[in-house]
């Protein structure tokens, strides 16, 4: 680059400074709506609605940070392989983290799952948030089959054995062995893992952007003079949108 | 589009009517301190602890495989009644259908003639005489005997075969083992006899379990084979109904020992132990179907009118929010200004 095409850097973090004839590119386009759907505060805020006073709030961070101590405990497992934990004492303790966070990350999640249907979270333009939860929720019951498939013991053999009937039954069983232990391992580890944290990711996203739902309103007779949303009759794309998912 | 087909300015921005199931109102209450980051880790430390206390306390349980040398060797009259049905082509295997092999009249079906399993066919061909007991038979190294009794048994009719096996499998209902051999009652068992005794020290010798292997490399990971093998057998079904396993027994979602196991699957497990999904011969299908049916409509709870309505109506939001409720009936908390509700 020639000194005088140099780009001029931004006084604050050193980096080039954007040049409007570069406003047009992806990168930036990506990354203006980016910071216009999530800016810092609203990802990382101070200050959360008055109403969120209730101790089933804690059930949606338990079940992240289980699901964090689930992928901690899988890693170190898959660091020595799906046998090691029948040989080593260790190994056996590690998969027992595995096991009980697995456990929790359920128990959360179902609590978590049921306190926000007793909201009715979904009000409000956060339908997307409830749909990417409940399909959360059943990735995670396939991975935990899956991984119970991969325990390599007794009930791995049983569960196999059972499960096979119900999924041949469906079709799926086809392309879904689930006595072929190296297919369900990938799965377990690998696919369902990548689908879950996409949705888990989503899901998070959507309740930053969303907010968490506010209270039914306390008397019913004032409701529709609470509805002052003037709201735009949606092109035909839009009413489609609508449609699938978006409240306008 | 044309002018005439432009909707009014009106029209744009009618009021759309507000529906308490499904829109909320903007929040303009006030707003508390919200330490999220902390918020995390100390859920993160409270979860780990949990984690570490019952992984000392409890363990994970781990119950060894059974083992095509386990059982013949545990129970060997077993292996053996299982091994004719195999040969025979009667065992649960043999007559399975897709996705193992194409044996007419067994798939399941949803509703009249829809069969999934049928449509997408046999994708893990398995043929029991020849998997399980003729191909692993002729791996045997200095057995004359015993290939023998395979080319008098595979040259002979499929008559003459039947009556072979169907001797066998009554005589060996009354089988005993003794001296490390089976003894059956004196029958015209041809050459079946030698090849289901060689097949039972095979299995017990452990050669069994790698013939059985679905690979044709050195390295394998699909059981497909000798756990159908096994699972033909009522061995690994006495010792999964000690550990209450069975389907009738919620075997689904439960675990050896007392552990926890797959609770979540308990509305799946449900149906299982109910009429007439106990005795349908399309129980699998059915059930899955209901599965599926119940599934979607979890996932789609805020479209439905009158499902969307239940948390209204049930009430539990009251005890949720009773904070709120108390500060608006104080006349506090419903006051305007404040950051964007988003910000939560």
């Amino acid at each position: 680059m020639s000194a005088d095409t140099a780009v001029p850097a931004a006084p604050a973090t050193g980096a080039p400074a954007l040049l409007p004839e570069d406003a047009d590119q992806w990168t930036a386009r990506v990354r203006r709506r980016a910071v216009g759907a999530f800016p810092p505060e609203r990802l990382l805020p101070d200050r959360q609605p008055a109403y969120v006073a209730s101790w089933i709030y804690v059930f949606g961070v338990l079940t992240l940070t289980s699901l964090v101590v689930v992928l901690l405990s899988g890693a170190v497992l898959a660091l020595e392989g799906p046998s090691w934990w029948h040989q080593s004492s260790v190994g056996l303790f590690v998969n027992s983290t595995h096991l009980w966070s697995v456990e929790l990350f359920f128990f959360f999640m179902v609590v978590h799952l049921w306190g926000k249907f007793f909201m009715a979270a979904w009000r409000g333009r956060r339908r997307a948030t409830w749909v990417t939860g409940v399909v959360a929720f059943l990735v995670s019951i396939g991975t935990a089959f899956t991984g119970y498939l991969s325990q390599q013991n007794f009930d791995s053999q049983w569960i196999g054995t059972q499960a096979k009937d119900g999924i041949n039954a469906t079709g799926a069983g086809a392309f879904f062995n689930v006595l072929n232990f190296g297919q369900m391992l990938m799965w377990h580890i690998l696919l369902l893992p990548l689908v879950l944290g996409l949705f888990v990711v989503v899901h998070v996203l959507l309740v930053r952007k969303r907010g968490v739902v506010p209270p039914f309103p306390a008397k019913p007779a004032v409701v529709p003079a609470l509805a002052t949303e003037v709201a735009p009759v949606p092109s035909a794309a839009a009413a489609a949108d609508e449609e699938i998912g978006e409240q306008r | 589009m044309s002018a005439a087909t432009q909707p009014t300015e009106a029209a744009r921005h009618r009021r759309r009517r507000f529906k308490v199931d499904r829109d909320a109102e903007e929040w303009h209450g006030p707003y508390v301190r919200y330490d999220i980051v902390k918020e995390f880790t100390l859920a993160l430390i409270v979860v780990l602890l949990i984690t570490v206390v019952a992984s000392i306390l409890f363990s994970s349980p781990d119950v060894r495989p059974v083992t095509l040398r386990s059982w013949a060797t545990a129970n060997p009259v077993d292996f053996a009644q299982t091994a004719i049905t195999e040969l025979d082509g009667t065992s649960a295997t043999a007559g399975y259908g897709p996705p193992y092999n194409s044996t007419p009249g067994v798939s399941q079906h949803i509703i009249g003639p829809i069969s999934l399993e049928s449509a997408f066919g046999v994708h893990h061909p398995i043929n029991t005489m020849k998997d399980y007991v003729i191909d692993p038979l002729e791996t045997l190294p200095n057995a004359p005997a015993v290939h023998a009794a395979l080319t008098s048994y595979t040259s002979a009719s499929p008559s003459l075969q039947q009556k072979w096996t169907g001797a066998y499998e009554k005589g060996v209902a009354k089988a005993s083992f003794t001296n490390g051999s089976l003894t059956l009652p004196p029958g015209n068992y041809g050459p079946v006899a030698p090849m289901i005794s060689s097949l039972t020290s095979m299995a017990r010798s452990g050669a069994l379990d790698g013939a059985l292997v679905s690979s044709s490399q050195f390295y394998g990971t699909d059981y497909t084979k000798p756990l159908l093998f096994i699972a033909n057998g009522t061995y690994m079904a006495n010792l999964a109904a000690a550990e209450h396993l069975q389907g009738g027994q919620w075997g689904m979602m439960n675990e050896t020992g007392s552990y926890p196991g797959q609770a979540w699957l308990w509305l799946y497990t449900m149906w299982y132990q109910i009429s007439p999904f106990t005795t349908s011969s399309n129980a699998d299908a059915q059930v899955w179907a209901i599965m599926m049916i119940l599934t979607l409509a979890l996932a789609l709870v805020p479209f439905i009118p009158g499902v969307r309505s239940i948390p209204r109506r049930v009430g539990l939001y009251r005890l949720i929010w009773r904070q709120h409720y108390r500060s608006v009936e104080a006349g506090a908390g419903t006051g305007s200004g404040g950051p964007p509700a988003a910000a939560s």
